[in-house]
């Protein structure tokens, strides 16, 4: 008796159910509630920044992949849409088309094609897109819609610095810090995403939320949230324990800024963030530190993106070094 | 009052594949006898054995038909009556042509001295030296899957001692329900089997690790344990690859076998369900091993079954009992899913080491379309050996085969965990495969050398 069509390949012949477009699709819901709470604070223009991010994104990969490459598009992978999602989140609401087009393209072109797609890419897409525009478009990337107050319009929105620059400012004319909360969004509010900022930062609340989902399905781990969060938390503590009046308390550095974003989404995209639980508490901890000493002693008022995309270029030399525990290597005999 | 267990596991690694045990609930059936049974002379781990019968010879059920050539081999028996029809080749497991003896099966005509009857018999009689001398003669190999011969893991080792034998009934492999079935059919056999095995290694002490998913079987054997002297019966955390050897000896003892060892240098010998049963029967029944249960099962499969074979028996007839070969088979597995191989063919003689037969749907057979990695560190995180998978298949890739080398690739287990997890579906068991091959041709060469 004999079969003429069996299948034969090694072992193993089961595959779990998670694939890549699942890990992505799962990215993108943990994503929504933050992304609905900007369209609450923002309105049409979250939409409109959120759209064209995305379809930037997706054109430039499909396009470079079947007109440049030649190779089968693998947008499907829904990878793109992570990153355009990623960066609109990124951008100030009123930001021109043209601009976000540009970021789109920095992100996916050169950021991620250039190195082999995904997989390839040693820094994170959305960041590089998200930097290139900080440099190249500093007053457009820094003015911030007042949230809720013009909701309806297109153009001319009112604008107002953010919690952070106004702390920047602030200090540096040698208010005290105190003084300084009086005039800020309170606690709360920073809590919930009641203030000004980029699209998709403002809520911690809500993207803690995300963050949870993302734990439960084991798409990102507990160690690099945790370890940025709380040495950002760890380092402002000791230079606000140092002088409370010249800086800001550790808990309004760690709800204010983009520090659950990066914490979150970010840092913990996969392609560039390291493969052991010892190397991302490594990884995490750098972030940590370097976004304090951007705020505190740089010239921008945030330094997440730029903490990141630093520590992004050390995680070879992180997983060269923190590489798993063998088996009979420890205890035997 | 039930027994409250502790579950025990290994520490790192692992991941809990869908269990798919559909014929757990099925007692063990007797297959009928096959009329021709085809018995290759290398069913285990070492030298195949010599044929000492010709074309034509009359043999009985359980007459050596080939002889144990030297230390690392073990007799093969005539496992139904009949007349030997030829000495020839078939297709084994992997696809190559070895060399069988084919017997035309005329009835049930068992040699001498064989206890067919189903009483227990307790006491043991053999001394540590009978015990390992009449487990070669009765052709007893590891029933788990690699086939090891058992005398081998029995007989002393100088400087090397064991103070601890296990027993492995972790059964983790998705869909087969051989092991578990015996443990709740025949749980006193066992434990004498496990009696014989202790007194064969002069060890006061046994562990049987069984996962949590067969409680049945735990609360069977442990009530019945309570009976025999230093037998402890231990719950298992149901994640694959509870059953590798490894990983059962550290979940059990909490000791790792260091690199490039055996289980003997943590100070323990492991042994299969399967293989203690067919002790018993070959140290106080005088039954060398001619049969052995395997679990048959599928998705579409109309019956999934356990059988009790004689070795020999075209799995084609092991199909057919259970319901014939279903429209939608697109692939066919000895073995379990996770380490088990595909046939290109059904007219393939169960063995020694066959636990199951799989019969997988179409849509089940293919491979997924393979992407970029996304270096989402799950292989690595999976890894029941502390390896980095992604890497590995990297440099096997480039072969970079040295390099991978010294990344320990010759440790792996080939359990392919690493490549279920993988969300990119890439064939990381394959290129580690192909690493280990080149580096253990490498050694051979210089060895030679």
């Amino acid at each position: 008796m004999s079969h003429g069509k069996l299948i034969v390949s090694l072992s193993p012949h089961v595959s779990s159910p998670d694939h890549v477009r699942r890990i992505m699709l799962d990215v993108v819901l943990a994503l929504l509630p933050a992304a609905l709470w900007s369209v609450y604070l923002f309105g049409f223009q979250a939409v409109r920044v959120i759209f064209v991010s995305v379809a930037a994104c997706v054109i430039c990969e499909y396009c470079i992949q079947r007109f440049l490459l030649k190779v089968p598009s693998s947008v499907d992978d829904g990878a793109a849409v992570v990153t355009g999602l990623l960066l609109a989140f990124n951008l100030p609401s009123n930001i021109p088309n043209w601009m976000i087009v540009v970021g789109g393209f920095v992100a996916i072109a050169i950021a991620k094609m250039t190195f082999g797609g995904i997989g390839n890419n040693p820094f994170n897409p959305a960041l590089v897109g998200r930097v290139f525009m900080l440099i190249s478009f500093p007053v457009a990337m820094t003015s911030w819609p007042v949230p809720l107050a013009n909701r309806g319009q297109m153009i001319d929105a009112v604008t107002a610095a953010t919690p952070l620059s106004i702390a920047k400012e602030g200090l540096k004319n040698g208010i005290a810090s105190d003084q300084l909360m009086a005039s800020l969004p309170n606690y709360w509010d920073l809590l919930i995403g009641q203030r000004g900022g980029c699209l998709g930062e403002v809520s911690v609340l809500l993207l803690s939320l995300g963050g949870l989902y993302l734990l439960y399905r084991k798409v990102i781990q507990l160690e690099i949230p945790l370890a940025v969060i709380s040495s950002v938390f760890i380092f402002s503590g000791i230079l606000w324990m140092v002088n409370p009046q010249t800086n800001m308390s550790p808990l309004f550095h760690i709800l204010t800024g983009g520090i659950f974003l990066g914490a979150i989404f970010m840092a913990t995209d996969m392609v560039t963030s390291p493969m052991t639980p010892a190397g991302m508490i490594i990884f995490g901890i750098a972030i940590g530190i370097l976004t304090v000493v951007i705020r505190v002693f740089g010239a921008y008022p945030e330094g997440m993106s730029f903490a990141i995309l630093i520590m992004n270029a050390f995680v070879p030399l992180i997983d060269r070094f923190t590489k798993p525990q063998k088996y009979g290597k420890l205890k035997h005999g | 009052m039930q027994k409250k267990f502790r579950i025990k596991t290994f520490p790192a690694g692992g991941v809990h594949v869908d269990e798919c045990k559909f014929s757990a609930q099925r007692p063990i059936e007797s297959l009928p006898l096959p009329g021709v049974v085809t018995t290759p002379v290398l069913q285990h781990f070492g030298a195949a054995a010599t044929p000492i019968v010709k074309a034509g010879d009359r043999v009985k059920t359980g007459q050596v038909i080939a002889q144990a050539n030297g230390f690392l081999s073990v007799n093969i028996h005539a496992t139904i009556a009949g007349t030997v029809a030829r000495i020839d080749e078939a297709m084994d497991v992997s696809g190559y042509k070895r060399p069988v003896i084919v017997i035309n099966a005329d009835g049930e005509d068992w040699v001498e001295g064989v206890d067919l009857s189903r009483t227990l018999k307790r006491k043991v009689e053999l001394s540590s030296v009978e015990i390992i001398k009449k487990v070669q003669q009765d052709g007893l190999v590891g029933l788990g899957g690699a086939g090891f011969p058992v005398h081998v893991k029995l007989s002393p080792v100088a400087g090397k001692r064991a103070d601890v034998l296990l027993i492995n009934g972790a059964e983790c492999e998705p869909y087969l329900t051989c092991d578990h079935r015996l443990m709740v059919e025949k749980g006193p056999e066992i434990l004498v089997g496990v009696v014989i095995l202790m007194k064969a290694l002069n060890v006061s002490r046994a562990v049987i690790g069984i996962e949590w998913n067969k409680q049945d079987a735990i609360a069977h054997l442990s009530a019945l344990a309570s009976d025999f002297d230093g037998i402890d019966v231990v719950a298992l955390k149901a994640c694959y690859p509870q059953g590798a050897e490894k990983q059962l000896i550290e979940a059990l003892i909490g000791k790792q076998v260091p690199i490039g060892g055996l289980p003997i240098d943590a100070g323990c010998v492991v042994q299969n369900i399967a293989t203690a049963f067919a002790v018993y029967e070959s140290i106080q029944k005088n039954k060398p091993l001619v049969e052995r249960i395997v679990t048959v099962a599928g998705e579409d499969l109309k019956k999934p079954s356990n059988f009790r074979v004689r070795l020999g028996t075209s799995m084609a007839a092991l199909i057919e009992a259970a319901g014939g070969l279903p429209e939608s088979t697109g692939k066919i597995i000895s073995g379990g899913p996770m380490m088990g191989k595909a046939l290109n063919m059904l007219d393939i003689p169960v063995i020694k080491t066959t636990s199951g037969i799989l019969v997988m749907p179409q849509e089940r057979s293919k491979r997924d379309p393979v992407v970029n990695c996304i270096r989402c560190a799950r292989c690595v995180k999976h890894c029941p050996l502390g390896l980095e998978p992604y890497l590995l298949m990297n440099l096997a890739e480039k072969e970079r085969f040295e390099d991978a080398e010294n990344e320990v690739v010759m440790n792996c287990c080939e359990c392919g965990t690493c490549a279920y997890v993988c969300p990119a579906k890439r064939p990381l068991l394959d290129y580690i495969r192909l690493a280990k091959t080149f580096i253990t041709q490498r050694r051979k060469e210089k060895a030679v050398k």
